[in-house]
């Protein structure tokens, strides 16, 4: 493996030299450096568990470093609390941005920071006229008075980058930032991060998205296991080269050849209707069939999973599972149809963290593990090993808290406590968010697996080379109704966006 | 970075069973029972007596029972506060059925009953209606104590039957009472119930993650619902065991027992945010909640004084281990 080294710039705004820092038991950095330059954006690559968050806890100044030094213009630094961290003009925008609900938006860009008034209290006057500023510039289509519950995900990120604006930041730190938004609005955020590049901002920006990577950053860094690996431009480098850096062998990109018929029948769903949220869904799936639900975020596709499932409740709406009608009023109702869930948000609905790994597969199959109603520990070791090992989970034990597995760790535990229960259909909500190369590559490799020996799938997705790479029919959803529903050549990049996005014109093109 | 072809193995578990009791709250909370046992044996020459001992038992068997219960209810995520009025309540309709002649049979009955009764009474508002089971139950605290007093006013219910004292004056054998039986047949019972069966688990589930739970395809509602029965069911042993002791029922039976009993389920080491703690726990705490209180009442320490003791032993063995670590990082510091 050859190591790429950037020429030496001294106009590094920030620069972080050998910086380690040790947890109990585990090297999270092992002598990183990386550099960040103002009017640039660099890319932090790696796979979960690189150490990304963890520099950028410390550059916050969350953490702090057990060796290495910190500049800010080549001066040494320390940054002993997050107040720091924010003098020293570095600000971030985490994956999940801590905002006020039951606040307005210019209160959530100056909390903690308020323009004040000669008795001391909060400006409000002024604290709005300066919030309008900050809109008008990154081009934000609400007002400072909106209540920020009233906006989407999208404009609340915009309310996040307002607010590292309003410290009038030098670093602004994006820990992936389009993980939750929609292709148009990722289209806004890359705008946005050229206006921050105009104004001279030095931008990190952390993502495992390479397209967007190759679309936006001006240089890269890539970390593996705590370790510096290499850095440079953008335009130096390919793709397969930074994929190859970061995991340390070359993955396999192509998805799983998925060469097998689709069997009999083995779901159909007819009329799911919900007062506000979907419409009329009708759709059926085969044995060993894989079915992918793409659209924009909020086409309704996770809401009407999640209702199938019995989590909410539809207002009208049949299912026949294996030629018998049924009606699933709750999720334990979905699981003795052999039907399972695997939800989008892995921390709060798919593991129950808090409890030990080999609990959490054994959750929903108690009833075959257990003797009358007692548990048998025995038992329930022997079918979490068998799955745990069978998704080559890597975990130090069994008892393990789930809490403090990777988050690819964490979906192959939530997948195994599913495929423990032996269903018949699988649905998986966006299987490979937030999880690294490899992780994603072995989901994938499984999900074919699986529909191979029989199981049917449904993968709820917004990432196109997944629903293309391994659904054998996909279904466009918007605004709560079905769009489209593709096979085989028709499954392609432009008319998936152009069906989820509405565009029924041929000549207009699409952004990409 | 090893590439492995072949399926790595994962061990079951990594710490041993003994580093994990010897590590855990109960046997700090143990070694707290034992200083507390020698301390009053030093400071009291009463103290070490099979027959004051076996007093002071009374001193915690009725609110233990109702604390394993609660244990349950609060390592799920929720609480219950009406215990105290539910044995109220249960105790004053036992003495307007003793009125009319019930026998012994009939009371325990009615008892277990009311307590059923108000129990399910708090379960269909917290999971049916959803409502925040901490503000149903303090409603339900004024509500069951004030049927009481509208059915009792100033005054009190005495003359139950004479086999209807075994309950809370009788022995089994010696210094043995027929409450500390209950005591150990209802400890057993919680135990085996929380840690060796699958609805133990699933109460573990729900009280770390009620989401993740219903996602995992547990009916949450409904184990709550039973959870909620259960300490309404156990209000109503504590409330037969406490009327038959006393021999009477006045509206004000059992006033602020709420609170000790969630004193003793936290003192246990169950986390009150849910999702944690054990019945062995529970059964240290009532020893060391009745040690304490006893201990104390023979040296003629007033009332008010003991609950003062009581609140900072609380606070303090729950801070003990926040200490210890705050001084553990300091050091490496």
């Amino acid at each position: 493996m050859t190591t790429h080294f950037a020429p030496a710039s001294p106009s590094a705004v920030v620069s972080m030299d050998l910086i380690t820092k040790t947890f109990p038991g585990v090297k999270a950095l092992d002598q990183v450096k990386l550099d960040l330059y103002p009017g640039q954006v660099t890319a932090l690559v790696g796979e979960n568990g690189a150490g990304k968050s963890t520099t950028v806890k410390i550059l916050t100044g969350i953490y702090q470093t057990d060796g290495g030094t910190i500049r800010i213009d080549g001066d040494p630094v320390t940054f002993g609390s997050p107040n720091d961290a924010a003098k020293a003009g570095i600000t971030a925008i985490h994956q999940e941005t801590v905002l006020f609900d039951e606040l307005s938006v210019a209160e959530n860009i100056y909390i903690g920071h308020a323009p004040r008034n000669r008795f001391g209290l909060i400006d409000t006057a002024q604290m709005h006229r300066n919030a309008a500023k900050l809109l008008a510039d990154i081009g934000a289509p609400f007002s400072s008075h909106t209540q920020l519950r009233e906006l989407g995900i999208a404009n609340k990120h915009l309310v996040a980058i307002a607010r590292a604006l309003s410290v009038d930041a030098r670093v602004v730190i994006m820990d992936e930032p389009t993980a939750a938004l929609s292709h148009k609005e990722i289209e806004e955020l890359y705008e946005l991060v050229e206006t921050l590049k105009a104004q001279g901002k030095a931008i990190l920006f952390i993502s495992h998205k390479f397209d967007e990577i190759f679309r936006i950053a001006d240089r890269y860094t890539v970390f593996r296991d705590g370790g510096f690996v290499g850095d440079g431009l953008i335009a130096d480098i390919t793709e397969g080269d930074l994929v190859t850096m970061m995991v340390g062998r070359s993955v396999d990109q192509i998805f799983p050849d998925r060469d097998h018929d689709v069997g009999e029948e083995v779901l159909k769903v007819v009329g799911y209707t919900h007062p506000t949220e979907f419409a009329d869904i009708n759709f059926e799936l085969k044995r060993g069939e894989i079915l992918g639900f793409y659209g924009l975020v909020g086409a309704g596709r996770s809401e009407f999973m999640q209702a199938f499932f019995g989590i909410t409740k539809p207002s009208k709406g049949l299912c026949r599972v294996n030629g018998d009608i049924k009606v699933i009023r709750s999720p334990a109702e979905a699981v003795d149809n052999g039907i399972v869930y695997v939800p989008e948000d892995r921390g709060k609905q798919g593991a129950v963290i808090g409890l030990p790994i080999f609990q959490n597969i054994t959750l929903p199959s108690l009833g075959r593990t257990s003797r009358n109603g007692f548990l048998q520990l025995a038992e329930e070791f022997k079918l979490a090993r068998e799955y745990a090992e069978r998704l080559d989970l890597r975990a130090a034990s069994l008892d393990q808290d789930i809490g403090n597995l990777s988050g690819g760790n964490q979906q192959k535990v939530v997948i195994a406590k599913w495929l423990a229960t032996q269903p018949q259909v699988i649905i998986l909500d966006e299987p490979t968010k937030g999880i690294d190369i490899g992780s994603k590559a072995a989901v994938h490799e499984f999900m074919a697996e699986l529909a191979a020996q029989g199981l049917s799938v449904i993968m709820v997705s917004s990432e196109i080379p997944e629903i293309i790479g391994m659904s054998d029919r996909v279904i466009v959803m918007r605004d709560g109704l079905i769009a489209s529903e593709l096979t085989g050549d028709e499954v392609t990049p432009e008319i998936l966006v152009r069906h989820a996005a509405g565009i029924t014109t041929p000549t207009e093109s699409v952004a990409q | 970075m090893t590439d492995t072809a072949t399926t790595r193995h994962i061990p079951d578990r990594l710490n041993s069973r003994a580093a994990r009791i010897f590590k855990s709250w109960e046997a700090l909370l143990l070694a707290v029972a034992i200083a507390i046992f020698v301390v009053n044996s030093f400071a009291s020459p009463y103290f070490l007596n099979a027959w004051n001992l076996s007093d002071a038992t009374f001193n915690f068997t009725e609110k233990a029972m109702i604390a394993f219960a609660m244990a349950l209810l609060i390592i799920s995520g929720e609480i219950d506060l009406s215990v105290a009025s539910i044995i109220a309540l249960a105790s004053t309709a036992m003495g307007l059925a003793m009125q009319h002649g019930a026998g012994t049979p009939e009371l325990v009955m009615i008892g277990l009953t009311v307590g059923l009764l108000c129990g399910a009474f708090n379960g269909v508002f917290v999971t049916i209606l959803g409502l925040p089971s901490i503000v149903v139950t303090i409603g339900t605290m004024s509500l069951f104590r004030g049927i009481s007093y509208i059915i009792l006013g100033d005054g009190s219910y005495s003359g139950y039957p004479s086999s209807f004292s075994w309950f809370g004056q009788g022995y089994i054998y010696w210094v043995f009472t027929v409450e500390m039986l209950l005591f150990v047949i209802i400890a057993a019972i919680y135990a085996v119930l929380l840690h060796k069966t699958n609805f133990g688990r699933v109460v573990y589930a729900i009280g770390n993650n009620p989401t993740g739970a219903l996602f995992s395809g547990i009916r949450v509602q409904r184990v709550k619902f039973i959870l909620f029965l259960l300490t309404g069911l156990m209000s109503g042993v504590a409330a037969v065991c406490l009327t038959s002791r006393l021999g009477s029922t006045r509206p004000s039976i059992a006033t602020g027992m709420e609170l000790e009993v969630v004193t003793m389920v936290v003192l246990g080491g169950v986390n009150i945010l849910g999702g944690s703690g054990t019945i062995p726990g529970v059964v240290i705490a009532a020893f060391v909640m009745g040690l304490v209180t006893f201990g104390l009442g023979l040296l003629n320490v007033p009332g008010i004084v003991m609950s003062i003791f009581i609140g900072l032993l609380l606070i303090g063995v729950i801070a003990l281990p926040r200490l210890w670590a705050m001084a553990a990082t300091r050091r490496k510091a």
